[in-house]
């Protein structure tokens, strides 16, 4: 049979005979990859533009139509030492990228205009108390408002839709007193120029525009960037499928490019990428990812296989079938369904504070308003005195509390391995206070290690390994890995479903089933043992050794479970594998509280009677399984490895083998939690020694600047700070 | 004070200048990657041709 590569589907074309490619590439880090890269690529004949892209860790990618074929770019990137895949940009991806940069033309246009309006403004301030003529000082406000009103208008768009959003379905977010607050300033300045008065509020709606974008473009920023590593993620994962496109000729092909009805063919040790059901073929599969189960399921005609299912022993032809067919998918599905709509009612910080502050300062000025009226003051004097308590209250440094705090916190956790999904996860994190972690795959690592290689004669052991090398089962290549084989042994052959065979120097070596090796006695007492592990026999003359392999524990686990521990965590495990195993894992954790043979359902139940109790949960999960109780709990956490659907569910990702950055996350989700709500505090400070000058009428528009600016240079600082976790926090370093 | 009918007018044309500058950068996409714009800086674009992938610095 004879395999060629499709990428057809991600090639775009751009006309005039150009053709359009975007790779995800692995591991590309610094000035040096980047030049490799751009020169290695640009050397190939027909290729008119290959640049890197490294915030993304992408490749574009332009070359003339003809005899071109895009898998070469891939190979060219593999000799040159990177592994590329090629990549498909989500709409979602494609909407905030447009976002942001619609953000960031605000902005300019905004902090364009607050230095022309302050350049302005600052000689009317210091003519106000020397010898400027009135005549100057209108042209100056006309001057000003002839720049402030256009550049408010275009600048503001994203405030004005926001809260239009949220008027329109009553609601009252932090937008709403912001717009109301720069509209009145705007329309009051306007009015007071046409009276030839000596204060114009210009220069403060718009700096107020101007400093609330910047919260605004880095809070958008940082989604963004998540969400273009979980786009490469995805394409890392390469998820294809070997799809027949003739009796006997297959094609390898991306996910997205198979429909149901089609036949994909699943070799032995490859994970299925599709749902479906088996048509032929006899093998064993491990649906560890989707149930939580270690134990092999036997599949033969008419089993269901599902996404994320592992080929263990033979060669599978697979019929596509439509995705929620089959019924645990289907269940899955429900219940992911039903926990997403529980979830969308949290609200975030930002949202609360705003709802109290919104009337609290509305009642402020209207007040201030009244107030000056039954004093004796003129309808209009207190109308301005009003309008400068909405001003100087605008909601400028709590705009900034959250986003720059976020946008430090997330930096922070990306370098300690941890992306987030969900732009409010981080303080949901903080909150937890009880970690339900599925055991498999979470809790141990999704590769089989060797468990008895102690007791095993080392040159054993390199000859097994080696003769490993020559097969596509998993166990086989776990036993390869530890035994660092790197030259399979020549003439080896392979017997479907049995074992691999070779004969070195008039010996024969098989490793495989126990009878295939003749190894039958050892297996029971094995079983004896170590009655979880799968084993794999392996025999030279009439000599035989029995080779115990099971998934391990992260190495760190049991330390990040006592750190979770001693910061006041509940920790618990849920899984769906068997009672044994799931024993054993808690007693080397030393979590008391453990369930095993549990289901999705199940899962969701634990989670419902814990958050009844009040407690705020955070599910630690990888399993397709786990996804509606990813979706439930409070907050929710999926190692890279983890299925689709779940990594989609989760509000946050951690890479890499060890459990650390679970706690890392914790720590500095903590740490930034509290720097928010400081923030928040400090602008609440400010506006209490603001308000009573506002009130008191002797705020001028210089006085209005100078505090905006400073208590919003204080926020941004004391954001800073959420880079670091204090160092007896950080035991997870 | 007639000195202001050219300083006014001025002032304001350099800043649109920078905005109109500041338009087009965005425009012609140089706020995509900010961190490989930061390392482009100080990469020696002028290698002697032919390029040679071996030849560029290894990664570190």
């Amino acid at each position: 049979m004879h395999v060629t590569r499709d990428f057809s589907h991600y090639v775009k074309d751009l006309g005039a005979g150009l053709k359009h490619i975007d790779l995800a590439v692995e591991g590309v880090s610094c000035a040096g990859c980047m030049a490799k890269i751009e020169r290695g690529l640009s050397a190939l004949p027909d290729v008119t533009l290959a640049r890197v892209n490294l915030t993304d860790r992408r490749v574009a990618l332009e070359w003339k139509q003809g005899t071109l074929d895009p898998a070469k770019f891939i190979d060219r990137l593999a000799e040159l030492g990177y592994k590329a895949y090629p990549f498909e940009k989500a709409s979602a991806e494609a909407t905030e990228a447009e976002e942001s940069r619609f953000l960031l033309r605000c902005l300019g246009v905004a902090a364009f205009a607050t230095m022309n309006v302050m350049m302005l403004s600052i000689p009317v301030w210091s003519g106000n108390v020397s010898d400027m003529l009135p005549e100057q000082r209108d042209f100056f406000h006309w001057l000003s408002a002839v720049i402030a009103l256009p550049a408010a208008a275009y600048a503001g768009q994203p405030f004005f839709r926001s809260a239009w959003l949220a008027l329109k379905t009553g609601n009252v977010n932090m937008d709403v007193p912001i717009c109301i607050g720069v509209i009145l300033a705007l329309c009051m300045s306007i009015v007071e120029t046409f009276h030839h008065a000596e204060h114009a509020y210009f220069d403060a709606a718009i700096m107020l525009l101007t400093f609330l974008l910047v919260g605004r473009y880095l809070d958008q920023n940082m989604r963004r960037r998540t969400r273009a590593v979980a786009g490469n993620l995805a394409a890392l994962k390469a998820e294809t499928a070997t799809k027949f496109i003739g009796a006997d000729e297959i094609s390898e092909v991306p996910v997205a490019a198979v429909r149901a009805g089609d036949l994909v063919l699943l070799r032995p040790g490859e994970r299925c990428a599709v749902d479906g059901v088996v048509v032929e073929g006899r093998s064993e599969i491990d649906q560890s990812l989707i149930t939580g189960e270690t134990l092999y399921v036997p599949a033969e005609q008419g089993t269901a296989v599902y996404a994320g299912s592992l080929n263990i022993s033979g060669t599978l032809r697979v019929r596509v079938s439509a995705a929620a067919e089959g019924t645990l998918l289907a269940e899955i599905t429900r219940l992911l369904d039903n926990a997403l709509q529980a979830r969308s009612r949290y609200m975030r910080l930002a949202d609360r504070a705003s709802r109290l502050y919104a009337p609290v300062v509305h009642a402020t000025a209207a007040l201030t308003v009244l107030g000056w009226v039954l004093a004796g003051a003129t309808w209009h004097d207190a109308i301005v005195t009003g309008i400068a308590v909405l001003i100087i209250t605008c909601p400028c440094a709590l705009g900034l509390a959250i986003p720059t705090v976020q946008t430090v916190a997330s930096g922070a956790m990306f370098k300690s391995g941890v992306l987030l999904n969900a732009g409010d996860a981080i303080e949901r994190l903080a909150e937890a206070e009880h970690v339900i972690f599925d055991k498999t795959g979470t809790l141990t690592l999704p590769e089989l290690e060797v468990v008895n290689a102690a007791a095993i004669p080392a040159d054993v052991f390199s000859v097994a390994g080696q003769l490993a090398l020559s097969s596509h089962h998993p166990v086989a290549a776990a036993v390869a890995q530890a035994a660092k084989s790197r030259s399979p042994l020549m003439g080896a052959v392979e017997e479907p479903g049995q074992g691999v065979r070779a004969v070195v120097d008039g010996v024969e070596l098989r490793l495989g089933r126990p009878s295939f090796c003749g190894a039958e006695a050892l297996v029971a007492q094995n079983a004896s043992v170590d009655p979880e592990a799968s084993v794999v026999a392996f025999s030279r003359g009439d000599q035989t050794y029995l080779f115990s392999v099971r998934q391990g524990l992260r190495r760190d686990a049991a330390k990040i479970v006592a750190g979770l521990q001693r910061r006041g965590i509940k920790v618990e495990i849920l899984s769906g594998d068997r009672e044994a195993a799931v024993a054993a894992a808690a007693k080397a954790l030393g979590v008391a509280e453990w369930r095993a043979g549990v289901t999705p359902a199940d899962k969701i139940a634990r989670i419902e009677e814990l958050k009844r109790a009040g407690v705020k949960v955070m599910m630690v999960g990888d399993g397709m399984n786990d996804a509606p109780s990813l979706a439930a709990a409070h907050v929710s956490m999926s190692p890279i490895s983890a299925a689709h659907l779940s990594q989609a569910t989760a509000d946050l990702v951690f890479l890499g083998r060890p459990l650390a950055p679970v706690l890392a996350a914790v720590d500095y989700a903590r740490k930034a939690l509290h720097l928010m709500r400081q923030n928040l505090w400090l602008a609440v400070l400010y506006n209490f020694l603001a308000v009573p000058l506002a009130i008191s009428g002797v705020v001028t528009p210089l006085i209005a600047a100078a505090a905006m600016s400073g208590s919003s240079i204080l926020v941004m600082l004391n954001a800073l700070r959420a880079r670091k976790v204090r160092e007896e926090a950080a035991s997870w370093k | 004070m007639e000195v202001m009918i050219i300083l006014v007018p001025l002032a304001l044309a350099l800043g649109l200048a920078g905005l109109v500058g500041f338009l087009w950068s965005l425009k012609s996409g140089q706020y995509e990657d900010l961190e490989g714009a930061a390392w482009r800086a100080i990469a020696d674009d002028d290698q002697p041709a032919p390029p040679q992938p071996d030849a560029a610095p290894s990664r570190s």
